[in-house]
């Protein structure tokens, strides 16, 4: 019997599913993706599974897009307690404070100050007061409030209190859903505290949309196989986990495309270089997960601390509008998605990166007979044009001197040939359309911890292990086998202006499925 | 400048970003508090120092330890208040001025939060032209005047107030104060009458800041080149361009240390620039050639396609750079002043030139 796996990846205007055997492409399925998102999941799946054993599928991973719309149309949002554990600190800048209105409306937010939190060494700010957090939950249950967000300063460094305080809530509020920062976030108070808000509100639709899913499996014929839903960092998570942890599925369709064309092409540390129409999208993959961009991600205009891949976009694409002015220009103007009726090779009637590469003999696509006439200084220029500048994006991501393995992906690659300035070597692999599904399909779990230690004489080796094993903890937690389990990323900050040895480590760790 | 409103936030702070020489702190923390306390039709008046009174009792708000804490564990919102009630208790004086201490990063913004709750005016001025790492670094120093008594707060209601034999004792030991509030506390100090500070503190610090901000985002929307924007608004030498090839960073003594090595292209082709720092950038030399600009003078790097300021912190491998020197406030280079900020006082071994001797043949800049 073939052990296969299905991954599904909802975009923006397609919804792909692919069926993966070990490390095979069996088949695929692009559908248009619909308002409901559901269908379209659905959709691609029955197309899929119209080809293939519906017992031999083991497992079935999701990335979609039902968290990010509920948030970004404020909609299917549960009204919210907000609890922050920080004794009289903190009220500067009140919960919510930079929220659109809708949102914010929509969430309610009733908010509450307690005793409690921790200075960044993990002392306590003060302890927390065990009556004042039941009346809370009484009064949160009194407005018939089912959901609560609870953020504590500095968790990250010490969560007793988070698990403490939440143990309260539902001790007063039997029935309440707590959601903890410290599960959810990293160090940003705010930012960590509008996540752990949004997934609070979003747990009564994850419940819903964890038993659609469920359902369509069931309808579907292959209830054997396990259901995950990818997250944000590339990683999966079990369905159960998905209804306390919605919020972690925000912003995962950049992650599973760039881990897909990893997947494809057997690389683990090199730049993934995705040509589509229009534009070209420059990322790293530093043992096989996307280099996480500095700034973090708004999600429909809310500050949150989940990072998306660390990416460079340059207005190059099969489509870009190619013009000999006073000196040959590729883009940033493309014909985009009529470039099947608008360029030469296709009959059309403007020049294009495109009938460039078929003139310079890169690609062979539409009627090269088209482009037989142009002047070829301008061919070699024009592709030189387009070199130079994805050179030069490249060039922007990479973290040393050294040429670095390059994997092409996407419709529009065809524009480039085999050989680019920084890279080692070039890898166009098979199937990179649905190379997001196969990213969602091939997907590991993950574990991540982020810390402010002090060092003292000889204890670091101590405190970093302090951190890994946190993250692996949290690994192991989502469903990872505990023997594949390794960090994968490891990093140290010195705090700055602090002179006592206090640095920020982050862990992140992967392990496999069971 | 005669107001401060919510709208000159933004713009100030770009500002005072560019001014913190690639330290300070982001001054989103202190942006936000100052929003809050400006409400949305609320203003600070701002006066300028020849116009304060000789009477008038000024004293600076500011925060002192580590931005990173800060973004976690957010201001009750009453610290900076109580710690210049703190001050004035001590004084038996009301303070009626409010100063910046340095025009660099957080601190920049900050007093305005504390001016608006308070409903005092701010004084445009600084007393560091720039962001400096410790208390003593204030040009009132150089005039003899203390920094202590200084009051410090935190958010649980303590305050404590020390009285040091000089500035370098404050320094020292709200230093320790500070660790133990929680690595970041609200300091009041500087108090002075308006005679003094108009000798001693640095004037027109955030209409610089302001008109700095500005003719970055002026030259952002009208598509012109935001670095000369920058240059020429700040009175600046532009010293070298390029991209970001190396990163080293090290912990020393609980400062972030570190240097960056720049690949010169452009003008600058062929050439390589590094610039090495301590929260703040403090020296450029070029690779096997003469350094180029020191401390106290300021070294600021910029994102070259956008004229954003680029921290220490932020500094990355591929990021494409443009560095400009800016002549710091003339009083820090008496032999007084570099004693305090000069070159050797940060552990690096050369004497202090002002940028403009060691540009002086460079006719194409400034």
């Amino acid at each position: 019997m073939r052990r296969l796996r299905i991954g599904v990846d909802v975009g923006g205007t397609n919804t792909d599913a692919v069926v993966i055997a070990g490390r095979r492409v069996i088949t695929f399925a692009k559908r248009p993706t619909t308002a409901d998102v559901l269908t379209g999941i659905v959709d691609a799946l029955s197309q899929v599974l119209g080809e293939v054993e519906a017992s031999d599928v083991d497992a079935l991973m999701i990335g979609t897009t039902h968290f990010t719309n509920a948030v970004v149309e404020a909609n299917d949002l549960a009204r919210t307690g907000v609890v922050r554990l920080a004794g009289s600190a903190t009220r500067a800048v009140p919960p919510m404070t930079d929220w659109p209105p809708a949102i914010r409306a929509a969430v309610g937010g009733d908010v509450h100050y307690v005793s409690g939190g921790y200075e960044y060494d993990g002392r306590q700010i003060g302890p927390i007061d065990f009556d004042e957090i039941a009346r809370v939950g009484r009064t949160l249950a009194a407005a018939g409030i089912t959901g609560v967000a609870v953020t504590g300063v500095f968790s990250p460094v010490r969560s007793d209190q988070e698990n403490q305080a939440a143990q309260v809530l539902q001790a007063a509020a039997p029935g309440l859903l707590v959601s903890r920062s410290t599960e959810i976030g990293r160090l940003g108070l705010i930012e960590r505290e509008n996540a752990t808000i949004l997934n609070a509100a979003l747990r009564p639709l994850a419940a819903r949309i964890v038993d659609a899913f469920e359902g369509a499996v069931a309808s579907l014929g292959i209830d054997d196989a396990t259901l995950y839903l990818s997250q944000n960092d590339g990683t999966l998570m079990g369905a159960d986990h998905t209804r306390s942890y919605p919020v972690a599925t925000f912003a995962s369709g950049p992650t599973n495309s760039m881990r897909g064309a990893a997947f494809l092409s057997d690389e683990t540390d090199c730049a993934v270089i995705d040509v589509g129409g229009t534009t070209t999208d420059v990322g790293i993959l530093r043992h096989g997960f996307p280099r996480e961009a500095p700034l973090a991600v708004d999600i429909g205009g809310i500050r949150t601390n989940f990072r998306m891949p660390d990416l460079v976009s340059i207005g190059i694409g099969g489509g870009s509008i190619v013009r000999d002015d006073e000196q040959v220009t590729v883009g940033p103007d493309s014909v985009g998605h009529r470039l099947t009726s608008e360029a030469l090779v296709f009959g059309g009637r403007t020049l294009t990166a495109t009938d460039v590469a078929v003139a310079g003999g890169l690609a062979r696509v539409g009627d090269p007979e088209r482009v037989e006439g142009l002047d070829v200084a301008l061919v070699r220029e024009a592709l030189a044009v387009i070199e130079d500048q994805v050179a030069g994006a490249l060039d922007r991501m990479k973290t040393g001197p050294d040429p670095i393995p390059v994997v092409l992906v996407g419709g529009g690659s065809i524009i480039l040939g085999d050989g680019l300035t920084g890279a080692s070597t070039i890898v166009k692999p098979d199937h990179s359309s649905v190379a997001n599904a196969i990213g969602a399909a091939l997907a590991q779990v993950g574990g991540h911890a982020d810390r402010i230690v002090t060092y003292g004489t000889g204890s670091r080796r101590e405190a970093l292990q302090k951190v890994t094993g946190e993250a692996q903890r949290r690994c192991i937690e989502a469903g990872a086998r505990p023997d594949s389990v390794k960090v994968v990323d490891l990093d140290e900050v010195p705090l700055a202006y602090l002179p006592s040895n206090a640095v920020r480590v982050s862990a992140r760790t992967v392990g496999d499925l069971p | 400048m005669r107001s401060v409103t919510s709208g000159d936030l933004a713009t100030l702070s770009l500002g005072a970003s560019f001014l913190g020489a690639g330290g300070g702190g982001d001054p989103y923390i202190g942006t936000l508090m100052a929003r809050r306390a400006l409400g949305d039709k609320g203003s600070v008046t701002v006066v300028d120092l020849p116009e304060v009174p000789d009477d008038a009792i000024c004293a600076m708000s500011a925060v002192m330890g580590a931005p990173t804490v800060l973004v976690e564990k957010l201001p009750g919102g009453n610290e900076p208040i109580a710690a210049l009630a703190a001050l004035e208790r001590h004084l038996g004086k009301q303070i009626t001025h409010v100063m910046c201490a340095e025009v660099g990063g957080l601190n920049s913004t900050l007093p305005i939060a504390t001016a608006a709750q308070l409903g005092k005016p701010l004084i445009d001025c600084d007393a560091m032209g720039r962001a400096f790492p410790e208390i003593q670094m204030s040009t009132p120093t150089l005039y003899g005047i203390g920094a202590s008594p200084i009051a410090l707060a935190d958010d649980k209601g303590n305050s404590v107030l020390i009285q040091a034999v000089d500035n370098h004792w404050t320094e020292r030991l709200a230093r320790s104060a500070t660790i133990d509030m929680g690595a970041a506390a609200f300091i009041a100090l500087f108090s002075q009458t308006g005679a003094e500070a108009k000798r001693s503190m640095i004037g027109g610090s955030l209409t610089r800041a302001e008109s700095i901000g500005s003719a970055i985002l002026q030259a952002r929307r009208v598509k012109a080149d935001p670095i000369e924007a920058a240059r020429l608004a700040s009175g600046a030498y532009r010293l070298f361009r390029g991209k970001i090839v190396d990163v080293e960073r090290r912990t020393q003594a609980g400062f972030a240390r570190g240097s960056v090595l720049i690949e010169g292209n452009e003008v600058d082709a062929g050439a390589s620039l590094e610039v090495s720092f301590q929260n703040e950038n403090l020296k450029a030399q070029l690779a096997g050639g003469p350094t180029i600009a020191t401390v106290p003078d300021l070294i600021v790097i910029l994102e070259t396609e956008t004229g954003t300021p680029v921290t220490t912190e932020e500094l990355r491998y591929g990021f494409r750079v443009t560095v400009l020197g800016v002549p710091c406030d003339p009083r820090w280079r008496s032999p007084a002043g570099l004693e305090l900020v000069g070159p050797r006082y940060f552990g690096l071994d050369v004497d202090y030139v002002p940028i403009e001797e060691l540009h002086a043949q460079d006719t194409a800049h400034g």
